[in-house]
């Protein structure tokens, strides 16, 4: 029965231009022309969406949640990456 | 509620632990108590994944049955207008089991699996859906008083613990606020119309106002799971409480209407605001839950026969999907 399932699409909606789209669900769907037109009547029955992206589910390629800590630890002591790191006079404007 | 299943008193197993180690439950737990949200492929006991998996597909599921008693009305309904806005609300419907079958899914469980567990009779979906809509006023008392519950029920799930599922609450919850107001509406258009229109509304209210109390599942006193699913921040408030917010809310709405709610005991606790009322038949719920109430066969052997007839073509998109994609192999 698996074996016959539709694949699994994600969805990602643009809700306005000037915005970058977001993930909104999943679909299902026999092929990409059909998971755009099954997106569009699942997630913008309301004018949700100017545009969707469609991906098979099993192509995204994701950060592991189990090895998060060690992953984006590079970034974890580098807080001169910060503007805040900085002490500047407060008679020193525009800064 | 859409889930009451879950909560039945002495059925149904408490979903078992998979080994998990004491510090692996409480670092959930802690971050459960922090009102961290839960994500799909986050490590979490195989009891929490087992309870949402039921309570979000039985959900779904309820949402799917959901459409049959108003598609009832829809060849029959008295305007073009209500015809438009009753098909926009059972295609509403279809996107909302959507939405949760596709929250559920990020939990390791696949459709098809849902789906067969819907048709063999194995997963439960809501009682209110079991009984039937004999008249157009039906429709309007569903919309107010069904889904009225029924955002009573999923606002506060707007902020379960579970990332999908609150995602999916939160666009379901924005779609429902339509569904409540028309189904008032229509009781609002009988209401003011001939003595035989109001009589029509006044009796639906009477079907339909034991019934649409139950949805919010046994009382807290008998339900089984509530303790648990609230110390996992995937249930926010008791049954009860639901319960008592829906009447205090409902009563003043079937005042305006000129109905009355068909309770001799209902009357206006003037020291707490709260409405009291008699107590509800459980037995019926349990009947109609448990398979025995008016519509159970009738919604269940139209459910089988839709998914049979579509056999073919869930059949021929895949062979189309096939020949597109050799065709463009070969190109």
């Amino acid at each position: 029965m698996t074996k016959q399932e539709w694949p699994l699409y994600e969805v990602f909606i643009r809700s306005k231009s000037g915005l970058s789209h977001r993930h909104a669900g999943s679909v299902h769907a026999a092929d990409d022309e059909m998971a755009l037109n099954n997106a569009r009547d699942t997630y913008t029955r309301r004018n949700e969406g100017v545009s969707i992206w469609v991906v098979r589910s099993d192509s995204i390629v994701a950060s592991d949640p189990a090895e998060s800590s060690a992953f984006f630890e590079p970034a974890e002591d580098k807080i001169y990456r910060h503007p805040t790191f900085y002490d500047i006079p407060d008679e020193v404007d525009n800064l | 509620m859409y889930t009451q299943g879950l909560d039945q008193a002495g059925k149904g197993d408490s979903p078992k632990s998979g080994g998990e180690t004491k510090e692996q439950l409480d670092a959930f737990q802690a971050r459960i108590d922090a009102e961290e949200k839960i994500e799909a492929k986050d490590w979490m006991p195989e009891a929490y994944r087992k309870t949402l998996i039921r309570q979000i597909s039985q959900h779904a599921h309820s949402e799917i049955i959901g459409m049959q008693p108003e598609g009832n009305w829809l060849t029959r309904a008295p305007s073009l207008k209500r015809k438009a806005i009753l098909v926009a609300k059972i295609q509403d419907e279809a996107g909302h089991g959507l939405y949760l079958y596709s929250a559920a899914e990020t939990l390791g469980v696949s459709r098809d699996q849902m789906v067969a567990d819907l048709l063999s009779g194995k997963a439960k979906y809501s009682s209110i859906f079991n009984y039937p809509t004999l008249t157009w006023a039906d429709i309007g008392a569903i919309g107010w008083l069904v889904d009225g519950a029924a955002i009573m029920n999923q606002i506060p799930l707007c902020r379960c613990s579970y990332g999908p599922y609150s995602r999916a609450m939160i666009r379901v919850c924005k779609e429902e606020s339509f569904h409540q107001r028309q189904g008032y509406e229509i009781m609002l258009t009988l209401c003011r119309g001939t003595p035989e229109q109001k009589a029509m509304a006044q009796d639906a209210l009477n079907r339909f106002w034991w019934p649409s109390l139950m949805m919010f599942g046994p009382n807290d006193s008998a339900s089984k799971h509530s303790a648990q699913s609230m110390a996992w921040k995937i249930k926010r408030f008791s049954n009860d409480e639901l319960r008592q917010k829906f009447i205090d809310v409902t009563v003043p709405q079937a005042d305006f209407l000129g109905l009355t709610v068909p309770d001799e005991k209902l009357r206006q606790n003037k020291e707490t605001g709260h409405y009291e009322h008699s107590d509800i038949d459980w037995q019926e719920f349990f009947d109609v839950i448990s398979g025995n109430g008016p519509c159970n066969e009738t919604r269940m052997a139209k459910r089988r026969k839709a998914h049979d007839d579509g056999a073919w073509v869930r059949e021929a998109a895949r062979a189309y999907a096939a020949k597109k994609a050799e065709a463009s192999a070969a190109a």
